[in-house]
């Protein structure tokens, strides 16, 4: 039994040190939100990322995908990767998005939003 | 060497450096399925129960007992892994003192051989082996035979549902299906049929919920969080036993963190022959690929 609660305190006390799956904290445009005409997607994750392996990608309600340019992580905030948009028409959007954190773990999701007339 | 080659030089040399990604436990695209307390789940990891305390309710003849149980998930390859598994129990039945010991030590290999990402489903096909002599026999009425239990384990999230039914789309089911097998059909008296087991986790993910479906301003520890009811059944088929039916159903939450999650549910028995009462079951849980990522959390071969 002690060597077990050893073992779990020895674990427990390691995440400090480690990093993990970077999964979507919160996004602006919210996931889901209704908004006017938003410049940007800017994602925030839960760990720093590493830009050469993340991206995100934004199709329109029909699944077409918007032209943009590539997706950056924030030099301010490795945490946070902004997709810059063109101007869009009312609709729904989709955002997908992969990151991986600097750990090299890969994880990937998508969310929309509206743009109301 | 202009900028512009030194650049592309620098990023592939990170490239050839950095690992390849490694993929994540228990997702299925968007879906995380986070690793149940009563039933198994439908994706190989590499992470650890440290411990699975169980207060389970009284049984029928009056016998209480607390089990604390062990185990560790390991992947072999990225769609194979191997779950070890131990436990130790206080018995106290009345008129008589009470019991400790090691209930046994299990064994499953598993290989995930489903994966369908835009459908967030996953499934895995297995054998189960539950080793004899392995626990206290007498004292406790660990097995003194062993069971071998082909099973398979399947998740399905609900997140490609249409997106008007956004209320319905943080919702996942996974489930179990298995049959044993003993090695012995009867010992110290007592038969032991082929059981048909059969299992089903009910899950509303708020973290499905909050990052894919929509922000409804959910904020730690909840946007983490997903309630569950889970179920378990075993039916006896055969030697004299055939139809006869024990389980039980557990209503809890999970709350899944960047490096492990802690479980609670309520045991509420299912019948009589299940017991009478209700317990409870707490979990804590690893993930290893967090904690390890460039070593044992990672899978022995591959990736």
């Amino acid at each position: 039994m002690r060597r077990v609660l050893s073992l779990a305190l020895l674990v427990a006390g390691l995440p400090a040190a480690a990093f993990a799956h970077a999964f979507l904290d919160h996004a602006v445009p919210a996931v889901g939100a209704t908004v006017s005409a938003p410049r940007e997607v800017r994602m925030f994750f839960t760990e720093p990322l590493e830009l050469a392996f993340s991206g995100a990608t934004i199709a329109d309600t029909g699944g077409k995908a918007i032209a943009t340019s590539a997706a950056t992580v924030d030099p301010q905030n490795p945490m946070a990767m902004v997709l810059s948009l063109p101007s869009l028409a009312p609709g729904r959007y989709t955002v997908r998005w992969h990151v991986v954190s600097v750990d090299t773990h890969r994880t990937e999701g998508s969310f929309t939003f509206d743009i109301g007339p | 060497m202009n900028n512009a080659r030194a650049t592309a030089l620098a990023a592939a040399c990170a490239a050839a450096l950095l690992p390849s990604a490694a993929e994540p436990h228990g997702f299925a695209g968007d879906r995380f399925f986070p690793a149940t307390l009563l039933t198994d789940d439908p994706f190989v990891a590499d992470e650890m129960s440290l411990p699975t305390l169980t207060f389970d309710p009284t049984a029928p003849d009056g016998s209480k007992t607390i089990n604390l149980d062990v185990d560790i998930s390991k992947r072999l390859t990225p769609d194979i892994g191997v779950t070890l598994s131990n436990g130790w129990q206080h018995l106290k039945t009345p008129g008589f003192p009470g019991v400790t010991g090691m209930t046994g030590f299990s064994t499953e290999l598993d290989y995930q051989f489903f994966t369908n990402a835009p459908h967030e489903a996953t499934a895995v096909a297995g054998l189960h082996a539950s080793w004899a002599h392995t626990g206290r026999v007498q004292a406790l009425g660990a097995d003194d035979f062993t069971t071998l239990s082909p099973l398979v384990n399947y998740g399905k999230g609900f997140g490609d549902l249409p997106e008007t039914m956004t209320w319905l789309r943080p919702v996942a089911v996974t489930g179990n299906l298995s049959v044993d097998f003993p090695t012995k059909t009867q010992s110290a008296g007592d038969q032991h049929p082929n059981n048909f087991n059969y299992g089903f986790a009910f899950q509303y993910s708020l973290e499905y919920l909050q990052h894919h479906v929509k922000d409804v301003g959910l904020s730690a520890p909840f946007d983490r969080m997903i309630p569950l009811v889970e179920m378990s059944f075993s039916t006896a088929l055969n030697r004299g036993q055939g139809g006869q039916t024990v389980g039980t159903i557990q209503p809890g939450v999970i709350w899944s963190g960047q490096y492990f999650q802690i479980g609670a549910e309520a045991i509420i028995p299912a019948n009589s022959a299940s017991g009478r009462g209700v317990g409870a079951m707490v979990q804590l849980h690893f993930y290893l690929d967090d904690l390890f990522p460039n070593s044992i959390g990672r899978p022995l071969f591959g990736n």
